[in-house]
C-alpha cells in the first residue's frame, strides 16, 4: 500500500502549501488592516491633508501630495500605454500581420514583460540624465507607461485573439474595411480590453521602482506637468525606514490607501468585464 | 438596387468611400508603427543603457569589475562582486522557497480543490498576487523581521537584528509564490480531462497522474511561470531594499546582510549621481540586469519549445 | 429567370500553407436573379470556400490564392480597380454561427448603413431599420427593446438579425454559410420560413449539407464534390432526374420533391428531363 501512502501525503502536502498562502495574505492583509486602519480611524484627515513642512522628519500634516501623485502619474500613464497597447495588439491580429512577425513581436513583449521595473526607471532616469532634464511628474508617467504597456498589450491582444472571427466575417461582409471591421473586434473584445487596463492601472498604481528615480519623491504638493513629485509606494518605502514613529505610522496608513484601491480595482475590473460581457456574442450564456 | 442614376447622390457616395479608405490608410501607418513599438523599446533601452555604461567600461576592465569585492564609488572602486553574489544567493533562496509552495498550491486549486472552495481559494490568490510588493516589505517589517531576529536566527547560532540576504529571500518568495501560482492554475485547468481520465483508467493514483502526466502536460506553461517569477525575484528592488541591509560586502552567511544589484542602485543612485564614472557604473548595473533577464528568456524559450515538443500530448 | 447577376469564370481557390490544396477547381456557374441556388455537397468538399470566394471574403485569410474571376452583372470582382468592402457591400455574407455585433439590436441592424452612409436623417435610418427587420420577421419580437443588446437575443433571432443586418445595404446577392446548421430546429425552421419569403426579392446563394433543406428551399441546386461541380440544375429535375452517376449515390437515388411553393415550375408535371444544361456538368472521375 505504499503507493497510497504517497497519494496521501502528497494530498496532505498541496493543501498544505495552498493553506500557507492563504494564510500568508490573511496576514499580510490582517496586518495591514489593523495597523493602517488603526491610524486612519483615529485621524481619517491625513488622506486630504497636504503635508506640513517637516512631514518626512515629523509627521506634520498627511500625504495627499502622494495620492494626488498617484493619480496625476498613473491615469495619465494607463492612457497613454493603452492607446499603444490596442494599437499594437491589433496590428497583431491576422488582419494586419503575419503570424511569423506576431510571434516575434510577441516574444519581445514576454521579455518585457519579465523585465524588472527598475529596469525602466534607470531608462527613463538616463533619458532624464542625458536630456538634462529634472526629474518630474512627467517623465513618471513615461516610466509607468514603459512598464504598463508590455501587460495591457497581452491582456488585450489575449482578448482580440478570442474574440469570435465571425463578428470579423460579419462585418467584411457588410462592406466594412479592415480598420472598420477591426473597431467591431476591439468592441467584441472589450471585457478582455477593460480587464487588461484595470490591471494595467493597479500594477501602475503599486509599482515603486519605475518612480523613485524618475518623479524626484518630493514631500510637496505636485505643482505642474515638469515639477518633482512623489507617489504612494514611494512615499510607503521612504516612510518605513523613518525613526520617527509617527511618521511610520503614516506609512501604514498610506499602505492600507494604497491596497484598499488596488483591491477594489480588481474588483471594479470583474465587474465591468461582467457588464460588457451582455454584448459580448455568447456572453450571456 | 441596380442602376443608381443620382449623381449627386453617387458623387456623394464616393466620396465617402473615398473617406473611409483613406482612414483605412492612414490607420494602417499607424498600427504598423505601433506593431514595432515593442521591438522598439528592446532595441532603444539596451543601445541607451549600453551607451551611457561606456565610461566605467572603457575605464576599467569588466572582468576585474565582476570579480572585485571592493565597492566605493567615492574613491573610484567598482567591484560588482558583493552585490551579484547576494543577488545570486537571493535569488535561488527565494526561488527554492517558492517554487514548491507555488506548484503545491497550484495543484490543490486545480486538482484537488471543488466547488466553492477553489473559487475562494484561487481568488484570494489572484488578490494575493496583486499587491504591491512594497506592502510586503512594510509588513514584513514588523512581523518577519524580529520573528527571524529573535527566534530563527539564534536557532543557526547566528546575530542579527532579522534584516538580511535570508528575511529578503523569504518576503520576496511570498511576493512570488502566488503570481506562479496563479500562471501555473492556468496551464494546468487548461489540460483535457482525457489526460486525467486515460492516466487514472490504467490504474495509476492520483499522485501518479499529476507527476507523471499532468505536470509534463502542463510543463510548458508552468515552466514559463516559473520563469516570469524568476524575472519578478531578479530585478526585486523595492523588498530588498527595506530588508537587507544594504552593506556592500561578500555575505558570509544566509543571515548576514548585504546588498543586491538592484538595492546597488537603489541606495548610490541618489548622492552620487553627480560623479560621472558612478552614475555609469549605476546604468552598468541596470544593463547588466537587462541583459540577463533577456539571456534568461530568450533561452528559455528555446528550452520551453523543447519541451513542448518532448511533452506533446495531442 | 434569365438575369444571371453573378456568375464565376473558371474559378479557383487555391490553400497555400504548409499543404498546397486546390479546394475549388475551375468552377463556372451563373447564379440566376431572384432565385435561391443551394449549393450542396458533403463536408470539406469545398462549399464553403466557394461561397466565400464569391465575394472574397477568403482574402480576410492567409495563404489563399484565387484564380479564373466571378463577374456580377458584368463587372469584374478580382481584376478590378474596386476596394473590396464595395464589393462586399453588393454581395453580402451571412456566417454559419449566428453572430450578434456587440452593439444594440439597433445598431446591428444599423451597422452596415452607418458605415456606407446609406441614409438621409435618423428618422430615415429608424425607417430603415424597421423594414429590414420588418422583413426578416424579427420587428414584432424586438420592437420594445432595440437597445438591448443583440447577443441577448435566442440563436434564431440572432441569425434573422444577422440576415436583416445584410439586407439593409441593399446588396445584389445575399451569400449565407450553413445558416441553419447551428441552430435548433424551431428556429432553423424561423430562419428557414424567412429565406423562403425573401428568394423572390433577392438573389440568395446557400450552401448547406442538408438535402431536405434544399429540397425545401432551393430554386436551382449545385452540387459541388471534391471543388469540382458535378451537375447543376432546378431543383426539380436535379433531385428527380440526376444525370450523374455521382449525384445519384449522394443523393440517393430519384427522389421525388413535393412542395406547395415549388416556384420553378407546375407541381403535378412528371419529371423532365433538363439535366446537364448547367454550365459546367463536372467530370466524373474517381
Amino acid at each position: 500500500m505504499n503507493r497510497y501512502m504517497t497519494q496521501r501525503l502528497f494530498g496532505i502536502a498541496v493543501r498544505a502549501a495552498a493553506l500557507l498562502v492563504v494564510g500568508v495574505l490573511l496576514l499580510v492583509i490582517g496586518v495591514t488592516v489593523a495597523r493602517g486602519g488603526g491610524v486612519l480611524l483615529a485621524d481619517p484627515s491625513i488622506v486630504f491633508t497636504p503635508p506640513g513642512s517637516r512631514y518626512m522628519l515629523e509627521g506634520t500634516g498627511g500625504f495627499l501630495h502622494a495620492v494626488l501623485g498617484s493619480l496625476f502619474i498613473v491615469g495619465p500613464a494607463t492612457v497613454v500605454s493603452m492607446v499603444a497597447a490596442v494599437s499594437t495588439a491589433v496590428y497583431l491580429q491576422s488582419d494586419y500581420s503575419s503570424r511569423r512577425f506576431s510571434d516575434g513581436v510577441n516574444m519581445f513583449l514576454n521579455v518585457l514583460w519579465g523585465t524588472p521595473p527598475i529596469v525602466y526607471g534607470v531608462f527613463v532616469l538616463t533619458i532624464i540624465i542625458a536630456t538634462g532634464a529634472q526629474t518630474s511628474l512627467f517623465f513618471g508617467i513615461i516610466a509607468i507607461a514603459i512598464f504598463q504597456y508590455p501587460i495591457m498589450t497581452r491582456y488585450t491582444d489575449e482578448a482580440l485573439r478570442a474574440a469570435p472571427e465571425t463578428v470579423r466575417e460579419s462585418t467584411y461582409g457588410l462592406g466594412a474595411t479592415r480598420f472598420e471591421s477591426m473597431r467591431m473586434t476591439v468592441r467584441a473584445a472589450a471585457p478582455g480590453v477593460i480587464a487588461g487596463l484595470v490591471m494595467g492601472f493597479a500594477r501602475g498604481i503599486g509599482d515603486a521602482a519605475t518612480v523613485l528615480f524618475t518623479t524626484g519623491r518630493s514631500t510637496r504638493m505636485p505643482g505642474g506637468l515638469f515639477e518633482a513629485a512623489t507617489t504612494l509606494p514611494v512615499l510607503i518605502f521612504d516612510q518605513a525606514m523613518s525613526f520617527n514613529a509617527e511618521v511610520r505610522s503614516h506609512a501604514y496608513a498610506a499602505a492600507f490607501v494604497l491596497t484598499s484601491v488596488v483591491l477594489g480595482l480588481i474588483l471594479l475590473s470583474k465587474l465591468l468585464a461582467g457588464r460588457y460581457a451582455r454584448y459580448t456574442p455568447g456572453g450571456n450564456r | 438596387m441596380t442602376t443608381d442614376t443620382d449623381s449627386l447622390q453617387n458623387r456623394a457616395q464616393s466620396s465617402r468611400l473615398g473617406r473611409r479608405l483613406l482612414a483605412e490608410r492612414y490607420s494602417s501607418y499607424w498600427l504598423t508603427g505601433a506593431g514595432y513599438l515593442a521591438i522598439a523599446l528592446f532595441a532603444g533601452i539596451t543601445l541607451l543603457l549600453f551607451y551611457r555604461s561606456l565610461p566605467i567600461l572603457s575605464e576599467y576592465p569588466l572582468s576585474s569589475m565582476l570579480t572585485s569585492a571592493n565597492w566605493d564609488p567615492a574613491a573610484n572602486n567598482f567591484g560588482f562582486l558583493p552585490a551579484i553574489v547576494g543577488t545570486i544567493y537571493v535569488t535561488a533562496l527565494s526561488m527554492l522557497m517558492g517554487v514548491p509552495i507555488a506548484l503545491g498550491a497550484a495543484i490543490y486549486i486545480a486538482e484537488y480543490a471543488e466547488g466553492r472552495t477553489k473559487t475562494l481559494v484561487a481568488a484570494l490568490i489572484d488578490v494575493l498576487a496583486a499587491i504591491p510588493s512594497v506592502i510586503f516589505g512594510l509588513v514584513a517589517l514588523i512581523v518577519v523581521v524580529p520573528v527571524i531576529g529573535r527566534y530563527v536566527a539564534p536557532v543557526f547560532s547566528e546575530n542579527t537584528v532579522g534584516v538580511g540576504i535570508f528575511t529578503v529571500s523569504l518576503v520576496i518568495a511570498i511576493v512570488v509564490t502566488p503570481f506562479m501560482t496563479s500562471l501555473s492554475v492556468e496551464s494546468l485547468e487548461s489540460l483535457p480531462d482525457e489526460l486525467r481520465e486515460t492516466s487514472l483508467g490504467v490504474g495509476a493514483t492520483k499522485f501518479e497522474t499529476i507527476r507523471s502526466v499532468l505536470l509534463r502536460a502542463a510543463g510548458p506553461g508552468i515552466f514559463s511561470a516559473i520563469l516570469l517569477g524568476f524575472g519578478r525575484v531578479f530585478g526585486a528592488t523595492i523588498v530588498p531594499a527595506l530588508l537587507i541591509g544594504g552593506q556592500t560586502q561578500i555575505p558570509n552567511s544566509i543571515f548576514s546582510t548585504g546588498q543586491t544589484l538592484p538595492t546597488l542602485i537603489v541606495n548610490d543612485f541618489g548622492e552620487l549621481m553627480s560623479l560621472p564614472l558612478t552614475q555609469s557604473a549605476l546604468i552598468f548595473v541596470g544593463l547588466m540586469l537587462v541583459i540577463v533577464v533577456w539571456l534568461f528568456n530568450f533561452g528559455a524559450m528555446l528550452v520551453q519549445q523543447r519541451l513542448k515538443r518532448r511533452w506533446q500530448y495531442q | 429567370m434569365t438575369d444571371t447577376p453573378l456568375t464565376t469564370d473558371q474559378l479557383s481557390v487555391t490553400y497555400t500553407g504548409d499543404r498546397e490544396i486546390e479546394a475549388v477547381k475551375g468552377v463556372s456557374i451563373g447564379f440566376p436573379a431572384n432565385t435561391l441556388t443551394t449549393i450542396i455537397g458533403p463536408s470539406g468538399c469545398g462549399k464553403s470556400t466557394l461561397l466565400k470566394s464569391l465575394n472574397r471574403l477568403h482574402e480576410i485569410q492567409e495563404n489563399v490564392t484565387i484564380d479564373g474571376d466571378v463577374l456580377l452583372s458584368g463587372d469584374s470582382v478580382y481584376n478590378t480597380d474596386v476596394p473590396a468592402p464595395e464589393i462586399r457591400k453588393r454581395i453580402g455574407y451571412v456566417p454559419q454561427t449566428p453572430t450578434a455585433l456587440p452593439v444594440s439590436i439597433y445598431e446591428n441592424v444599423a451597422y452596415g448603413l452607418r458605415i456606407h452612409g446609406d441614409y438621409e436623417s435618423k428618422a430615415d435610418l429608424d425607417e430603415k431599420v424597421e423594414t429590414y427587420l420588418r422583413k426578416v420577421n424579427l420587428w414584432d419580437e424586438v420592437a420594445d427593446r432595440l437597445d438591448a443588446p443583440g447577443a441577448e437575443l435566442s440563436t434564431g433571432q440572432i441569425q434573422r438579425l444577422c440576415v436583416a443586418r445584410s439586407l439593409a445595404v441593399e446588396p445584389d446577392v445575399l451569400l449565407c454559410d450553413e445558416v441553419t446548421s447551428a441552430l435548433d430546429p424551431v428556429s432553423a425552421e424561423s430562419v428557414e420560413k424567412t429565406l423562403k419569403r425573401l428568394k423572390s426579392e433577392y438573389t440568395i446563394i446557400l450552401v448547406t449539407h442538408s438535402m431536405a433543406q434544399a429540397r425545401r428551399l432551393a430554386d436551382e441546386v449545385v452540387f459541388l464534390y471534391l471543388g469540382e461541380v458535378i451537375e447543376s440544375n432546378d431543383v426539380r429535375s436535379f433531385f428527380e432526374d440526376p444525370q450523374q452517376e455521382r449525384t445519384k449515390a449522394f443523393i440517393g437515388g430519384p427522389t421525388p420533391v413535393n412542395r406547395e411553393d415549388n416556384a420553378t415550375g407546375p407541381t403535378t408535371t412528371p419529371p423532365t428531363s433538363a439535366g446537364g444544361e448547367g454550365p459546367a456538368a463536372g467530370d466524373d472521375k474517381q
